[in-house]
């Protein structure tokens, strides 16, 4: 019995250093996640980015089925790397709106004639207001909405092929 | 060249350490007299070498030479000549040179001035600080070399985080520092004691100045980087439980324990094993902190560079030294004889109750710490904060507290519950009317801050109730320190109390002229101008203040500063102490309208937290002035008497 509590410090600090180790072998996770998953949106209204296109705000949600909004900007390379995909959904039928941070009206027109344009809104968010009060931290970002307007699901940074099923998963849930 | 100067010191240094490991192990296994008196100059000859690499560093820094990769990216010509010398030891590298001087300083202190250990223990105390120093030299030399150059040179250093650009930044990591590392000495004489299977009162006596030299340091340190963090940060909050906070608290728990522990084992010959795994858990957190610190596993608001190369390397020097000196533990201490019992009531059980509570805090601070990480491993991402430790150290604290209060009045060996509680009556009725008059006159201030301002006005009679009908003159220095540092926790936990409970504060934003209370003051804002200082240009406020008992109005100037190199804003609250108290102001954002925000606080009594931290540090110093005199006086008379 004295015996084994001499040998106790050690096999306590051994599984600390164990512990410790899976620290430091981990790839540290950098993205910040916002805290606004499992909320309701946050109160908001933009202006139309672009002629022909209506603007968006928080009160277009909340009704009819789930959507998916996603943040760009027409200086974001990432953006030109997700801008497939977004088309993709959108021919599945996925409704999505967009917020273009700190952006021009002519920028943006360019952005989608070359990219395509999968957007059915596009709100003008020129000081990221929103995008801040949405947690988001960069462009891109995509937020899953629920139909009746809860933030289902954040992904950070550009939607790769590969990344649909599951988003079509997360729409499929938040029906 | 005084780089490389620099850097072949350190070089040299290491081989040193490895010698001096070398000569050690030789030493211990064959009975040659010529190995061990070698290992002293050695160890002092690379106590030396490693002071001149820091000053080698010191040197590149003071003259902004930009051709040194470490200077360029810390530092710039611009600075004031104190932050440059500070920038030295503001960075990952120079702040490791700077403990591993530090270690060699220490170890080089042991080889010269300690001539009460037997030899052969103290021989294997100096190569467990040569074991450790290798470590840390080869940790330098691979991993975080501070005199890498810079080819070509930069034309200009990127700076110093201007959070850093402060006179408390200039002297809390080196204070702390020499704490840190002084436990390694505690840690070096606890691996020897073990190998020569030496554990009792002459090791307890010969360690015990080391230790309170490290723990005097650690709280000064901690005391200082806790005011530092108050008014630089400018949120008004002198603890925030974060991991480098925690970091530096952790050994020093541990140390406070070793203290009371290894004078159990000096006076009375008890506690043996337990004082010896102290003094290896407290280096070991010392080592754990810096971990923690470098590693970048946890994320904290002061961390320096995220490199887990460097992590990796710490921790297997951690593994290999704290788990080497455990595993001598497990099977040396068993060997080792027990020492002397004691009654359930007496001065060493009061003392094995502060070592038990102070384990259970050190325990909770170390799993709060450590939970994100072991969380993270299972895929849960979380953060432990303030109302964590506050509720689970908190109550422990009061514990504690009143433990403080009955240790000192306790006789060694043997003493009678009846006279304990003879001699509590007058502490335990000043901390009950304590506790009743704020429940009567200061409604609102909470349970734990009620309990901790009755705990500390007890605490505060039976800290001084050891001098009570006792020839003062005749008393020896290091009571007058115990009763002194006692004293100091009462101070510091009636002003921590003091601050939780009464605290106010207002957040506004006003025009000018327009008068905001707050405690026993109306603020007005009567201009916001710039105004520039060496290295950087400010908004400053000009708050006039009123004391509302009429007392003369006086200004504050809490600034927002603009640094350029690197692009920095930083908040400069202005603080005005009193006797009271201390009002503390921040400026904020205009809004747009004409307005202008201010944070003021209002906190009364919260100087005493670091008055405490500093009587605490006091105490620990006065002890010590005791404890060598007494050494001294004893060694004169064994020497005369013709013993030695």
């Amino acid at each position: 019995m004295t015996k084994f509590i001499l040998w106790l410090p050690l096999a306590l600090f051994a599984l600390l250093v164990a512990v410790v180790a899976s620290g430091v072998v981990q790839p540290k996770d950098t993205a910040i996640h916002s805290q606004m998953v499992d909320k309701t949106l946050p109160q908001f209204a933009l202006d139309p980015m672009v002629n022909g296109k209506p603007g968006l705000s928080s009160a277009d949600y909340g009704k009819g089925g789930p959507r998916l909004l996603n943040v760009f900007a027409s200086w974001c390379l990432p953006c030109i790397a997700e801008a497939p995909q977004l088309i993709a959904l959108e021919q599945r039928g996925v409704p999505i709106d967009a917020i273009a941070v700190r952006d021009d009206p002519a920028d943006v027109r360019k952005f989608l004639a070359r990219n395509g344009d999968p957007y059915a809104r596009i709100g003008d968010d020129a000081r990221a207001d929103v995008q801040l009060a949405l947690g988001s931290s960069g462009v891109p970002e995509t937020f899953v909405i629920g139909a009746d307007g809860h933030i289902v699901a954040q992904h950070i940074g550009a939607i790769r092929p590969e990344d649909i099923p599951e988003i079509m998963h997360l729409l499929e849930k938040a029906q | 060249m005084i780089a490389e100067a620099g850097l072949a010191a350190l070089w040299l240094a290491g081989a040193l350490a490895l010698l001096q490991l070398v000569l050690t192990i030789l030493a211990l296994a064959q009975d040659r007299p010529e190995l061990r008196a070698a290992i002293r100059p050695v160890a002092v000859v690379q106590g030396l070498l490693t002071a001149l690499a820091m000053l080698a560093l010191i040197l590149v820094f003071a003259r902004s030479d930009m051709s040194v990769l470490l200077v360029a990216e810390n530092s710039h010509s611009m600075k004031p000549f104190l932050y440059k010398v500070a920038g030295a030891w503001g960075n990952h590298e120079g702040s490791m040179l700077l403990w591993v001087t530090i270690l060699g300083i220490a170890g080089a202190a042991v080889a010269w001035f300690e001539r009460r250990l037997d030899e052969r223990t103290l021989i294997a105390t100096l190569g467990a600080q040569a074991a450790i120093a290798l470590g840390f030299f080869a940790f330098l030399l691979i991993a975080s070399n501070p005199f890498a150059r810079l080819d070509p040179p930069a034309a200009e250093g990127r700076g110093l985080n201007p959070l850093l650009q402060d006179p408390g930044l200039a002297f809390h990591p080196p204070t702390l520092y020499v704490g840190y590392v002084g436990l390694s000495v505690a840690f070096s004489f606890a691996v020897g004691a073990l190998i020569t299977r030496n554990v009792g009162p002459a090791f307890a006596r010969a360690v015990r100045p080391w230790i309170l030299g490290a723990w005097i340091f650690l709280t000064l340190g901690i005391t200082a980087g806790s005011y530092w963090a108050y008014y630089e940060l400018g949120w008004g909050g002198w603890w925030f439980w974060d991991p480098v906070e925690n970091a530096s608290l952790m050994p020093w728990l541990a140390a406070t324990a070793l203290l009371h522990s290894v004078s159990v084992l000096a006076t009375r010959d008890g506690l043996r094993a337990w004082t010896v795994m102290l003094a290896v858990v407290a280096f070991s957190m010392s080592m754990i902190g810096t971990f923690l610190v470098r590693s970048g596993v946890l994320t904290s608001v002061h961390s320096f560079a995220v490199d887990p190369a460097r992590g990796t390397f710490i921790l297997v020097l951690l593994a290999l030294y704290i788990g080497g000196a455990l595993a001598l533990f497990g099977a040396r201490i068993g060997t080792v004889r027990a020492g002397n019992t004691f009654d359930p009531v007496s001065r060493e059980a009061g003392l094995v109750v502060n070592n038990l509570l102070l384990s259970v805090i050190l325990g909770i601070v170390l799993i709060g710490t450590l939970y994100p990480l072991v969380a993270q491993a299972f895929g849960v991402k979380l953060s432990v904060g303030k109302p964590f430790f506050d509720e689970t150290v908190g109550p422990i604290a009061l514990v504690l507290m009143a433990a403080l209060a009955a240790g000192p009045l306790l006789r060694w060996r043997r003493d009678r519950l009846s006279a304990l509680r003879d001699r509590m009556t007058v502490p335990i009725a000043v901390a009950l009317l304590s506790v009743a008059g704020i429940a009567v006159f200061a409604r609102g201030a909470g349970v734990l801050p009620t309990l901790g301002l009755g705990l500390a006005a007890g605490l505060a009679v039976a800290s001084v109730a050891p001098l009570w009908r006792r020839a003062l003159r005749r008393t020896p220095l290091f009571t007058y320190g115990m009763v002194l540092a006692h004293l100091g926790v009462a101070v510091s936990v009636a002003g921590m109390a003091a601050e939780s409970a009464f605290t106010q504060e207002q957040l506004v934003a006003v025009h000018v002229g327009q008068p905001v209370d707050v405690g026993p003051f109306v603020v007005r804002l009567s201009g916001v101008r710039p105004t520039v200082g060496d290295n950087w240009s400010a908004i400053e406020g000009v708050l006039r203040v009123s004391p509302q008992d009429g007392g003369p109005d006086f200004t504050l100037r809490p600034q927002q500063r603009f640094f350029s190199a690197p692009p920095t804003v930083t908040s400069e609250a202005a603080i005005k102490t009193t006797l009271g108290g201390q009002l503390y102001t921040v400026l904020g954002e205009a809004d747009g309208t004409g307005r202008r925000q201010l944070r003021l606080w209002w906190k009364p009594f919260v100087t005493l937290i670091w008055l405490g931290g500093g009587m605490i540090a006091a105490g620990g110093a006065l002890s010590l002035i005791g404890r060598v005199r007494r050494e001294r006086k004893a060694a004169r008379r064994e020497e005369e008497m013709g013993w030695a």
